[in-house]
């Protein structure tokens, strides 16, 4: 009888920290700049170039700290981290080895209604690298060009404690990451961009054994999607493994997103010895408890609190709670169409629904969308004023999103004012009960179905302008 | 007139007095240079178009004071925006940073006149400038022996009178060392009292820029120009500049005294020995109370400092990679290669031997054994000095074990050249500040250099006693620049 595994995940994340200017030097940190157009003798690794730490850099960890339970030790130091390669200028990373600034943290993930904490293992401050430009193909281009734009930005690298036992756990896990990562200010989190970046470790035991399996390290996880697929492959490969009796090895492994599996990059043996020592560049850092307590008191609302706040104040599912918070910026659009149109679950219907279908169509985010919330709730209001159906408001939505008008100059533009008036309607019934004599007769033969076709008919010659009460209780009056 | 022979102060007043004009300086020094040159070979690139051109503009506003319009010379480790910066390496050879270090961007703004880039160990990593890739300098007393090391072209300059003073860098002794040698001042200050900034790292933690002058008066006024906080250097202390001139009164009555027992003992030569137990007696004469004290753990700092010095070098030169600028083999196949290949051809044979012994001492399984435990006697050492310098205002000893060697004397016996830094080296292990001043000629007329050791911070009772020291004594003005020497 085949053997019932447990899948084990623990996720390294790097998360770039949210400042103006790099870690250990006063270059920019923009995204998208001419190469080598943000580099001083420090992140080009210059002689005589000394770092100094940017104390914004500090601040954003702290608050990370706070956000994700963490202890804050009143001592933490730099150390160097020392290989050789072309985009590392000074040929090591000023990282954090033994002493990082947080510890022994946790946050909770909800995956199908049942919520589970994870683990924080530690999360630490070090700078990016710069990167790599080839032509075409990395095997086959005849040089490297190096940009350092990106080198020596702040990172902050959040390290849990193997505590997943899925890939959707450990999707949960990043998801809620990202979310506080982004409540608390500290970071864009763009995963495109690569300001948010995760490696997985990965692997697999016989339920109920206590010693952790052979593990993989997978690196280029570029998505969410990614993440779990690369997840599932791994377990997938360690499981028939030992079915088959083979031997696996702790390796470093990239995802191929092309061919959907990962594969080797680098085995144990061959891993780095990075030679850790403490920088002597930089003194050890004190961080003191009123500064802490300082961040603390002026720490945004997290996206527990906000669930929380969502299902008390509105008595919203806990579901929608959940995912109207997923970002700052949704869970404000949320917050400012409800003070205009305080019906919270048909705003979160109307969220949830159209919004994050075209969202996602478009690839947009929230911020982008062309459709303010104070353009949504007039939307809800003429719905409710009875000017438009909430069919009909579903293409003024879409007419919204895509052209950024408000609702009142579509309805105008497209002539698509509902049609209430009486006398207006009563004649196109007549019309219509005239022209259906073998319907009109099923009718009142009892048969349901032919009132639907007469209400169909009315709607279609109104283009859908019709009041549907209005047209029900007129086609009942003529009718009986 | 022979400018080359005057202080800084002495130049200063002849300014103000109106007797010279800087550019007077400025040419009377490069004829000096183009005298001596030949023989003590201490610039590896000279300034003098540069330096011509900065003496007429200062004439022009005719206003001096201080060190505006005097010439100095920078060890070539510190980086100098648009002039070569070698560090005395292959590596190095054509580079030409677009940054300038902020010790001599502070002379800069007080006007001071840079007049070239002198020799040293390659990275500062020796004792008798035999280990620069491109020539060695030699001893203006003697011009068989070497003018010490790393920073030998500096103290020989200063010495040959080809400049009146220089910035250098002290890891281990590299300043007070090679003044001991030349007969010269030397300090090294209090690690963080000067910024690192621009300055290429030897050993980031032990690294200390300072001073070699010709006498303590302008070693005193230098210090006061350089020291100071620089938020470019997290490391440098922000803790008051003192106007140290004011301390050269002469006065070391009631001062205490301590000379470590430690450091008159194996190695030292007997005629080092006794000029430096004069001294001693000089200044009790002065009313100093003199006493022996203890520094167990002495003999611990030198292989201690080979242990943390490497380590830390192993990895501030690992940037040279010939990625971005420096030699780069282009005839490499790959990258790996490139990265092996152009280090193997940038870096001369004690360069190499200390990466290799750094990076070993960092290796993963040794790191215990070799560099934590070497953090930890550095602690034991600190703490030596500190029960001392609870009773005491001040440490003497001598600088060096032995005057002045001969060139290739040493050169394959990397043990004994190493022994040369054992009484400096715990200074730098202890973050202290020290300077070397002359204080005595041995039996083969070579001057002894006597180091005077202070608390952290207290570089003004350093300048005190050794002003008053010298104020009471010739040996300053023994110096072949002033033709009281072998080679005036
Ligand atoms: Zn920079």
């Amino acid at each position: 009888m085949a053997k019932e595994f447990e899948t084990v995940i623990g996720l390294e994340v790097h998360a770039e920290l949210k400042t103006e200017s790099k870690i250990f030097c006063s270059c920019s940190t923009a995204f998208g700049s001419e190469p080598n157009t943000q580099v001083c003798p420090f992140c080009a690794g210059f002689p005589g170039a000394l770092p100094v730490l940017n104390e914004k850099v500090l601040e954003l960890a702290i608050r990370t700290g706070i956000a994700l339970n963490c202890e804050i030790p009143e001592y933490c130091k730099f150390d160097r981290k020392n290989y050789f390669y072309p985009d590392l200028p000074a040929a090591y990373q000023i990282s954090q080895f033994d002493q990082p600034i947080c510890k022994n943290g946790y946050l909770e993930i909800d995956v199908d209604g049942k919520e589970k904490r994870i683990r924080i293992n530690r999360a630490h401050m070090e700078e990016d690298a710069g990167k790599l430009v080839h032509q075409g193909d990395i095997t086959t281009t005849p040089f490297s060009l190096v940009d350092l734009n990106r080198c020596g930005i702040g990172l902050l690298e959040i390290v849990s404690e193997p505590d997943m036992r899925s890939a959707r756990e450990a999707r949960a896990y990043l998801e809620k990451l990202r979310s506080i990562l982004l409540f608390a200010g500290v970071s864009d989190c763009k995963m495109q961009e690569g300001s948010l970046r995760c490696d997985a470790n990965v692997s697999v035991r016989p339920t109920g054994q206590k010693e952790l399996g052979t593990r993989s390290e997978i690196k280029n996880l570029n998505s969410f999607r990614a993440l779990e697929r690369a997840i599932e492959y791994e377990a997938r490969r360690h499981i028939e493994a030992i079915e088959d009796g083979e031997e696996l090895v702790q390796e470093t492994r990239t995802w191929d997103e092309e061919k959907q599996l990962t594969r080797s990059m680098r085995s144990k043996e061959e891993a780095h010895d990075y030679r850790y020592f403490p920088d002597p560049d930089l003194p050890p850092l004190k961080i003191s408890r009123e500064w802490i307590e300082e961040i603390r008191s002026q720490m945004p609302e997290l996206p527990d609190a906000a669930r929380e706040r969502l299902v008390e104040t509105y008595g919203l599912p806990h579901y929608d709670a959940a995912i109207l918070t997923t970002t700052p910026d949704y869970l404000e659009y949320f917050d400012r169409v409800i003070r205009l149109y305080p019906d919270a679950k048909l705003v979160s219907n109307w969220m949830m629904g159209e919004l994050n279908k075209y969202l996602n169509q478009t690839n947009r985010e929230i911020s982008d969308c062309l459709i303010k919330a104070e353009n949504l709730a007039e939307m809800l209001q003429l719905i409710d004023a009875g000017t438009i159906s909430g069919k009909m408001a579903k293409s003024v939505f879409e007419e919204m999103f895509n052209s950024g008008k408000t609702a009142p100059e579509v309805v105008r533009e497209k002539g698509l004012v509902q049609i209430s008036d009486e006398k207006a309607l009563s004649d196109i019934i007549e019309s219509i009960i005239n022209d259906n004599p073998k319907v009109v007769e099923d009718y009142c033969n009892g048969k349901g179905k032919a009132f639907g076709f007469l209400v169909g008919q009315v709607m279609k010659a109104t283009r859908g302008q019709a009041n549907p009460a209005v047209v029900n209780k007129l086609l009942k009056e003529k009718l009986d | 007139m022979d400018l080359y022979k005057f202080t800084i102060h002495e130049l200063q007043d002849k300014l103000q007095a109106g007797e010279i004009s800087s550019e007077d300086i400025v040419k009377s020094l490069f004829s000096r240079i183009a005298d001596m040159e030949d023989k003590v070979q201490a610039f590896i690139t000279l300034c003098e178009a540069a330096a011509l051109k900065s003496a007429r503009g200062i004439d022009g506003e005719g206003q001096y004071g201080g060190i505006k319009g005097i010439p100095y010379g920078l060890k070539d480790l510190f980086c100098t925006r648009g002039i070569k910066t070698t560090c005395a390496s292959r590596m190095l050879e054509n580079f030409v940073p677009s940054y300038e270090s902020t010790a001599s961007c502070r002379l800069n703004e007080k006007g001071g006149i840079l007049l070239g880039k002198l020799n040293l160990d390659e990275f500062a990593m020796g004792s008798s400038t035999e280990q620069s890739a491109f020539f060695p300098s030699r001893n203006p007393w003697d011009w068989e022996r070497v003018p010490g090391g790393s920073s030998g072209g500096s103290a020989a300059a200063v010495a040959a009178g080809e400049i009146p003073y220089a910035l250098a860098s002290d890891t281990g002794g590299s300043i007070r060392q090679p003044a001991s040698y030349c007969g010269i001042v030397g300090l090294k200050p209090t690690y963080g009292r000067v910024s690192r900034w621009g300055v290429a790292a030897f050993a980031s933690s032990l690294d200390q820029v300072g001073i070699l002058s010709r006498d303590v008066r302008d070693c005193a006024l230098i210090l006061e120009i350089i020291a100071g906080k620089d938020p470019l250097d997290s490391t440098s202390a922000d803790i008051e500049v003192p106007n140290y001139s004011a301390f050269l009164d002469g006065e070391v009555k009631g001062m205490r005294i301590a000379y470590p027992r430690e450091y008159f003992r194996q190695g030292v030569a007997e005629s080092t020995r006794a000029a430096v137990m004069k001294a001693l007696h000089k200044f009790e004469e002065l009313g100093a109370i003199v006493e022996e004290v203890s520094l167990p753990h002495s003999e611990y700092a030198l292989p201690a400092y080979y242990i943390v010095a490497p380590a830390e070098a192993s990895t501030n030169l690992a940037r040279f990679d010939g990625v971005r600028y420096g030699l780069r083999d282009s005839e490499a196949d790959n990258v790996a290669d490139m990265f092996s290949s152009s280090r193997a051809q940038g870096f001369g044979p004690e360069v190499k031997r200390r990466i290799m012994l750094g990076t070993y001492a960092l290796s993963s399984g040794y790191y215990d054994a070799y560099y934590l435990k070497a953090l930890k006697v550095r602690r034991l050492i600190a703490q030596d000095f500190e029960k001392v310098f609870r009773d005491f205002d001040l440490i003497v000893s001598p600088t060096t074990p032995t005057t002045a060697f001969k060139l290739g004397e040493q050169i394959d016996d990397t043990l004994t050249l190493y022994l040369n830094d054992a009484l400096t080296v715990p200074v730098n292990m202890a973050g202290l500040p020290g300077i070397s001043i002359p204080c005595g000629l041995d039996n083969d007329a070579l001057p002894v250099g006597m180091q005077l050791i202070s608390w952290a911070f207290d570089e003004a009772t350093l300048f005190k006693a050794a002003y008053a020291f010298e104020q009471n004594t010739d040996y300053h003005r023994l110096t072949p620049v002033s033709g009281g020497g072998i080679n005036g």
